[in-house]
């Protein structure tokens, strides 16, 4: 296999790995401060032994985070050098950003609200839970807006630097802003939201399906639930906007998304069919004529710029692009669906006795991790052949001086590695699920025990 | 007589190195523990070992991203020949700091003693290669990479593997493990602390002898580090302050002073740094054979709009983490104490 393969197949396997964790740091962030502050007002125990026993799962998902992140930074100097020197003074920006506002304060929070239970009163906790959810949204703003600006570079100009050419910036907001960054934003953190509200109503569902720790459940899936019902209402949104300007800035990614190779009016939308890349057409499946134009441009008779626009060098590959892009779709609203029946049911107090309903939850941990990884291939197999968009292609970013042996040592390196991590993280996981929340979390110990409100 | 301010360069020269310095002050001091962790006797200690880098070593590892994401940002020509001319010793520290990270997360989390025993076997290694291909790339940096022409890596990996990148390999190992071992005594008590007591005095002779041998070899192998300090002796005014604060280590470590034997244990890195930005300046990456084709700090940067954009960036961010990164260690001053929550 040749460098640039191995290269591709490196960085992708190691960002889809990562890429299982920190969405989940960021929904469940979201759900902890939710809950401290459902503590705080209320002064429930209930909720103590909650924030205490989601910390844990939190404390997890995110020690696998930091450990698989630096990875991706490493990369792109290690097997990415031209595509480095090509970007630097853009995507550099971005991500020293990124280190400087984001990874400090997730770090350094994190210490108190892992640790400093008993050190710091019950306020300045929340503070710190509320700063560490804080952190892990603005790591995600400064990354997606890197990888925005790979697919609609904006704010810079193209300039000669030791004889090769370079990006630089001339608009450092026009830059951060670029036209997809807010709308990919959204996305991503809508997605993270799922990722972290399923996993709770996940292991919730389970503890009411065993019969046990029941008050706690109820309680931690009230609160999932509604979160992740508002997540995935939202994410129809976010989706939506997202291709429209995919339509818009990529014509020929969103080509890809449907399988749609002649430009024309009236152009279909497939629920799901099978791409034969060779004779150029979607096989089978049915489909919405006109569904296409009238979602990308407003109009079921608008003009849908087909693949056949472009030169075959600049096409991307469609097969997995199409059934990524699906299988996004078709999990956002399946997980959209389910959200809403089981807060109908829950309304009519049918949820916490419903088992097929609480066994369908219980799976359900999968579909925004599905979604999420299947969203990501989508939007970066679909860039190809460029890895920034019009300006610098995929091949001509590598490394020139790393073969192709030393990409497949530090990938069967990476594999193994990764293998088990994930064998320990799923063992630990479960064992932490298992075990349950601890009886002990429902009397506050240290500073919060104290009466803050001298009432008591 | 008025100074004037540095250009943009420069200033970014020394911001990376303010934020490498960070790093090695920060994580050294975790690289350390975990090099001395099998020393610590029985389940409790190893703990308190854990513990005692327990809430502060992700912060500290967020220097080496933000320095390596400055470096990127300011430096990309550099970033993108070193990192890809490291390729193998790269992938290798990775590997080592995520076993290191995971070890810390996850030792605890089972009583099973082949549990507990794997990942302290973990934490070791992972720490220990980290510092020492640390020190290895530094030595390489310090002694000049083979570059071509067109500022692209020419050398092979076993080149890197030279006698002096070795060298300082080891030496930064000492220097860790030295500093280490003085931060274990501060969040200590009781047993352990004796013990680590007994840790401090061949740490800091092993750090001499490196230390020692590591200026005798730049001396006599690497003369173009130590160029700058002949012509301009006001900066030998810094390597004496290198050697004092190393001096003093040993007379607080023996009056009993562990947070002074600390203070100038991170005064003796920022010494070290500094001869090194010294020596290197105005080159980020040496290069050998034909030193013409070294990357510098103009021929090397972003734009200077970028650079310029990047300080502001450097200067709304810098002091509000170093705000909060001090208030976290002032939360989690004192000897460390288990409960529930701890590793």
């Amino acid at each position: 296999m040749d460098v640039e393969l191995l290269s591709r197949i490196q960085f992708a396997f190691t960002i889809s790995f990562h890429y299982l964790y920190p969405p989940l740091s960021i929904g469940l962030g979201v759900l902890l401060v939710i809950i401290e502050a459902a503590w705080l007002r209320t002064r429930d125990p209930m909720y103590h032994q909650m924030a205490r026993y989601w910390t844990r799962i939190f404390a997890l998902t995110f020690s696998m985070g930091v450990a698989t992140g630096i990875v991706m930074e490493f990369e792109f100097g290690t097997n990415w050098a031209t595509y480095s020197r090509y970007v630097g003074d853009v995507f550099g920006s971005a991500l020293a950003a990124e280190g400087i506002f984001a990874f400090f304060l997730e770090s350094g929070f994190l210490a108190v609200l892992l640790f400093g239970w008993d050190k710091v009163s019950p306020r300045w906790h929340f503070f710190s839970t509320c700063m560490v959810c804080f952190g892990a949204h603005f790591s995600a703003i400064w990354i997606v807006v890197a990888n925005s600006w790979q697919q609609t570079p904006a704010g810079f100009h193209v300039v000669e630097h030791l004889g090769q050419a370079r990006a630089e910036i001339t608009d450092f907001w026009a830059m951060v802003f670029n036209p997809s960054s807010m709308d990919r934003l959204s996305h991503v953190l809508c997605g993270a939201w799922q990722a972290g509200a399923f996993l709770a109503i996940s292991v919730s569902a389970w503890y009411l399906l065993r019969g046990r720790h029941e008050a706690f459940a109820r309680a931690s899936l009230r609160i999932a639930l509604w979160m992740a019902l508002a997540a995935s209402a939202l994410q129809v949104v976010t989706g939506h906007s997202s291709a429209v300007g995919v339509a818009r800035n990529q014509p020929a990614k969103l080509a890809a998304f449907e399988g749609h190779y002649d430009t024309g009016a009236h152009a279909p939308i497939y629920l799901f069919g099978w791409v034969d890349e060779r004779r150029e057409r979607v096989v089978g499946g049915p489909r919405v004529l006109g569904g296409l134009s009238w979602l990308a441009h407003g109009r079921a008779d608008a003009e849908v710029t087909g693949l056949r626009a472009f030169p075959r060098e600049d096409r991307p590959p469609v097969a997995l692009p199409f059934q990524a892009f699906h299988a996004m779709v078709g999990l956002g609203f399946v997980l959209l669906a389910l959200s809403a029946s089981a807060v109908a049911l829950m309304h009519r107090d049918l949820l916490f006795q419903s088992r097929p309903m609480l066994w369908a939850m219980v799976f359900a941990v999968l579909g925004p991790q599905i979604a999420n990884q299947a969203g990501w291939w989508a939007a970066e197999v679909g860039r190809q052949p460029w890895i920034v968009q019009g300006l610098l292609r995929t091949s001509e970013g590598l490394s020139r001086t790393v073969r192709a042996e030393a990409v497949l040592a530090s990938l069967v390196l990476f594999t193994a590695v990764y293998a088990l991590l994930f064998a320990v993280f799923v063992y630990l996981l479960n064992d932490k699920i298992q075990k349950g929340p601890h009886a002990g979390d429902l009397v506050p110990t240290g500073k919060l025990a104290l009466p803050e409100r001298g009432n008591a | 007589m008025s100074v004037a301010l540095p250009d943009l360069n420069t200033m970014w020269f020394i911001l990376v190195g303010v934020l490498f310095t960070g790093y090695a002050m920060l994580d050294g001091f975790d690289l350390g523990v975990g090099q001395l962790h099998l020393l610590a006797r029985g389940d409790r200690e190893r703990r308190i070992m854990l513990n005692a880098i327990g809430p502060v070593w992700d912060g500290n590892e967020v220097w080496l991203v933000t320095g390596g994401g400055a470096l990127f940002a300011a430096f990309p020509e550099v970033y993108a020949t070193v990192f890809s001319g490291f390729y193998i010793p790269f992938i290798l520290l990775l590997v080592a700091l995520i076993f290191r990270a995971v070890a810390i997360e996850f030792r605890s989390k089972q009583p099973m003693p082949w549990w507990r025993a794997m990942w302290d076997w973990s934490f070791f290694g992972g720490s220990l290669l980290s510092a020492l291909l640390i020190g290895v790339a530094m030595g390489n940096i310090a002694w000049g990479m083979p570059l071509d022409d067109s500022g692209e890596f020419a050398g092979s990996f076993l080149g890197l593997l030279h006698p002096y990148a070795l060298i300082l390999g080891v030496t930064t190992v000492a220097l860790f493990m030295m500093h280490g071992a003085i931060y274990v005594l501060m969040k200590t008590e009781g047993e352990l602390h004796e013990r680590a007591r007994g840790w401090v005095n061949p740490c800091i002779i092993f750090f001499i002898i490196c230390y020692a041998t590591t200026t005798m070899a730049t001396l006599i192998y690497v003369p173009h580090m130590t160029e700058r300090v002949r012509q301009e002796p006001a900066f030998f005014l810094v390597a004496l302050g290198n050697m004092l604060a190393i001096a003093n280590i040993p007379r607080e470590i023996h009056r009993g002073e562990d947070f002074r034997a600390f203070l100038s244990s991170c005064a003796a890195m920022v010494a070290l740094m500094a001869l090194f930005g010294l020596g290197m300046f105005p080159n980020l990456v040496r290069a050998v054979p034909d030193s013409a084709n070294s990357l510098t700090v103009y021929t090397a940067a972003s734009s200077q709009k970028t650079l310029g954009i990047m300080l502001n960036i450097a200067l709304i961010g810098v002091p509000m983490v170093l705000a909060y990164s001090a208030s976290i260690y002032w939360i989690f001053r004192g000897k460390v104490k288990l409960d529930e929550m701890s590793y």
